[in-house]
């Protein structure tokens, strides 16, 4: 069964939950309501004809300077080891309320890449079992993929630039 | 980076905290791993990793996409090619076009020629974590002569960023097929003597075999990927089950051992040095003349020799530099083989010169989230040669 197919079942099996299906360069992203996420999931996991085993990754997308509603969206991409075929689900977020629920009992290997999109977007994963920051600094302020986080430089420590520089630290 | 304070406060009687790394000369960069040990038996094992963070994801909106290639290199920096290779595919399929004949076979060379010196330096590090010193030393002599090679072609040892969306940075140089046919000529009976030195070694043996076994259920669900998959008896490999790049074209066989531990994942890397000798030899005897990049200087910067004569090539050649070619909006997902696994670039394209977001998926990430699952109820001897099997490179970990 080719990923096409996968998403006609999908739209069969959950109608409204299913927000809209992408054609694509030959890859079919299936845009899916939150709330139907890990309905969608273990569907897609269990099904004999749709076998997605593998979740390949899980990661973020800020659509802040496009100006697309909601802000937020999280991407998963699938894999099925036994049909060789890969499905883009993406769950669009609300700015306000930046929550996802979690597959990490669903595919154990969620939980790196979830941890990364917290650390990097902010977006929280319900469930999750050690939602913590992955990448950055545990004490990091902001969340650095975020189109309105700057692309900032570390200023060199040298002796000469010392004074100025631990000012420049303090906001 | 982050850890919670409570993985500092040992939860069994009698326990002890050990923290190795991050600066440990067999964690192959900067991995941390906190420990906690009932006398040397590992009860848990936490990976803490993002001290090599540089933030290529964010880096990469700000880039062109020409400039981007060269953020590919520094991932994985001990497969560079592999990465080129990822990001060009994605960068075409944006596009929707193919490099000419000579740059699609010239590809499978080098990206080929660059699994075995990955694989080279995995064979080598582990070995020496394990004492086999001598392998170690051999390793590296067969991997300078394949640097020499990619230095042939780019200028550079290892940040080659020579595979470029639309074909290659360059012709292949003068010389290029009597260097590969060098190391086919000589390479298998190189990779003979690391077997005669290591497959029966007594040492090898005791610290390999039943060490770190991790079944295919596992695998499967932790998202493990590549030569430590096909060690767990998973067949799965994208050159042949999502053919890229014309994989299609070539005959070779895919590695498969079923013991999921240490030992079996040095035979399926081993074998898989063959079999890419297998692919090189077929892809140099096919490897056609014409063009080494798409004749569109929309996309690919004219050939130097135009700028002098040419105004429309200065104006190209000008505008490629400063702001780069424009990409057609929409987004992309390209997996390949690299040699740890399933790399995958997403790409998200919004019709500028520079890309909406890149997302990488790093195989050496994912495969991480084994170590824990393997090393935990093992002893901590073992835990280095662990590590080792898993082939973790940092620069791509943490990206």
């Amino acid at each position: 069964m080719s990923a096409e197919q996968a998403a006609r079942r999908l739209q069969e099996q959950f109608g409204e939950a299913v927000l809209e299906v992408i054609h694509d360069r030959g890859e079919v992203t299936v845009v899916v309501a939150r709330e139907a996420l890990r309905a969608i999931c273990r569907f897609l996991r269990d099904e004999p004809d749709l076998r997605f085993d593998f979740l390949s990754d899980i990661c973020g997308v800020d659509y802040l300077t496009l100006g697309r509603r909601p802000r937020f969206a999280v991407v998963y991409h699938l894999y099925s080891l036994t049909h060789h075929h890969l499905l883009r689900l993406r769950v669009p977020v609300e700015e306000s309320d930046p929550v996802v629920p979690s597959v990490t009992d669903i595919w154990p290997g969620a939980n790196f890449p979830e941890r990364e999109t917290y650390d990097m977007f902010g977006i929280r994963f319900e469930g999750h079992p050690n939602l913590t920051r992955i990448l950055m600094p545990e004490d990091w302020v902001g969340y650095p993929l975020r189109k309105d986080f700057p692309l900032m430089e570390e200023e060199i420590l040298f002796t000469h630039n010392l004074p100025a520089a631990r000012r420049k630290e303090k906001p | 980076m982050a850890y919670q304070l409570d993985q500092l406060i040992p939860t069994g009687e009698g326990t002890l905290l050990l923290n190795v790394g991050p600066q440990h000369p067999s964690t192959h960069g900067v991995l941390r791993l906190v420990l906690e040990l009932d006398g040397e038996v590992v009860v848990r094992c936490t990976p803490v990793i993002g001290y090599l963070h540089t933030g290529f994801e964010k880096t990469y909106e700000y880039k062109t996409y020409h400039q981007g290639v060269t953020l590919t290199d520094r991932m994985d920096y001990l497969a560079p090619l592999s990465n080129n290779l990822g990001f060009a595919l994605a960068v075409e399929k944006l596009f929707g076009i193919e490099p000419p004949p000579r740059a699609k076979v010239a590809r499978i060379i080098l990206v080929e020629l660059q699994r075995i010196a990955s694989h080279l330096v995995w064979l080598g590090t582990t070995a020496l974590e394990l004492g086999a010193m001598s392998v170690f030393l051999y390793c590296f002599r067969e991997r300078e002569q394949l640097l020499d090679i990619f230095e042939m072609c780019s200028g550079a040892r290892m940040m080659t960023s020579y595979i470029r969306p639309g074909g290659l940075a360059q012709d292949l140089p003068a010389g290029f097929e009597a260097a590969v046919e060098r190391v086919l000529r000589t390479f298998p009976e190189r990779f003979q003597e690391y077997e005669d030195i290591l497959s029966e070694n007594e040492l090898w043996l005791q610290r390999t075999v039943g060490v770190g076994v991790l079944s295919a259920e596992d695998a499967i669900a932790l998202g493990v990927s590549g030569p430590n998959l096909r060690a767990s008896g998973v067949g799965w490999d994208l050159r042949k089950t999502n053919p890229y790049a014309g994989y299609e074209e070539y005959d070779f066989a895919v590695p498969v051992e079923t013991a999921g531990d240490s030992y079996a994942r040095y035979r399926v890397r081993l074998r898989e040095m063959y079999e890419s000798l297998k692919i090189v030899r077929q892809a140099l005897d096919r490897l056609p003349g014409g063009d080494y990049i798409v004749h569109d200087h929309k996309i690919a910067f004219p050939p130097r020799h135009e700028l002098a004569t040419s105004m429309e090539a200065v104006i190209h050649h000008f505008k490629l530099a400063t702001e780069g070619y424009r990409v057609p909006a929409g987004e992309v997902y390209q997996m390949i083989e690299s040699p740890r696994g399933q790399l995958g670039f997403y790409i998200i394209s919004d019709g500028s010169g520079r890309p909406y977001r890149v997302h990488v998926r790093a195989p050496s990430f994912m495969n991480l989230q084994a170590l824990a699952k393997i090393a935990e109820g093992r002893l901590f001897a073992d835990l280095i040669a662990i590590v080792a099997s898993l082939d973790p490179v940092m620069g791509e970990v943490d990206r």
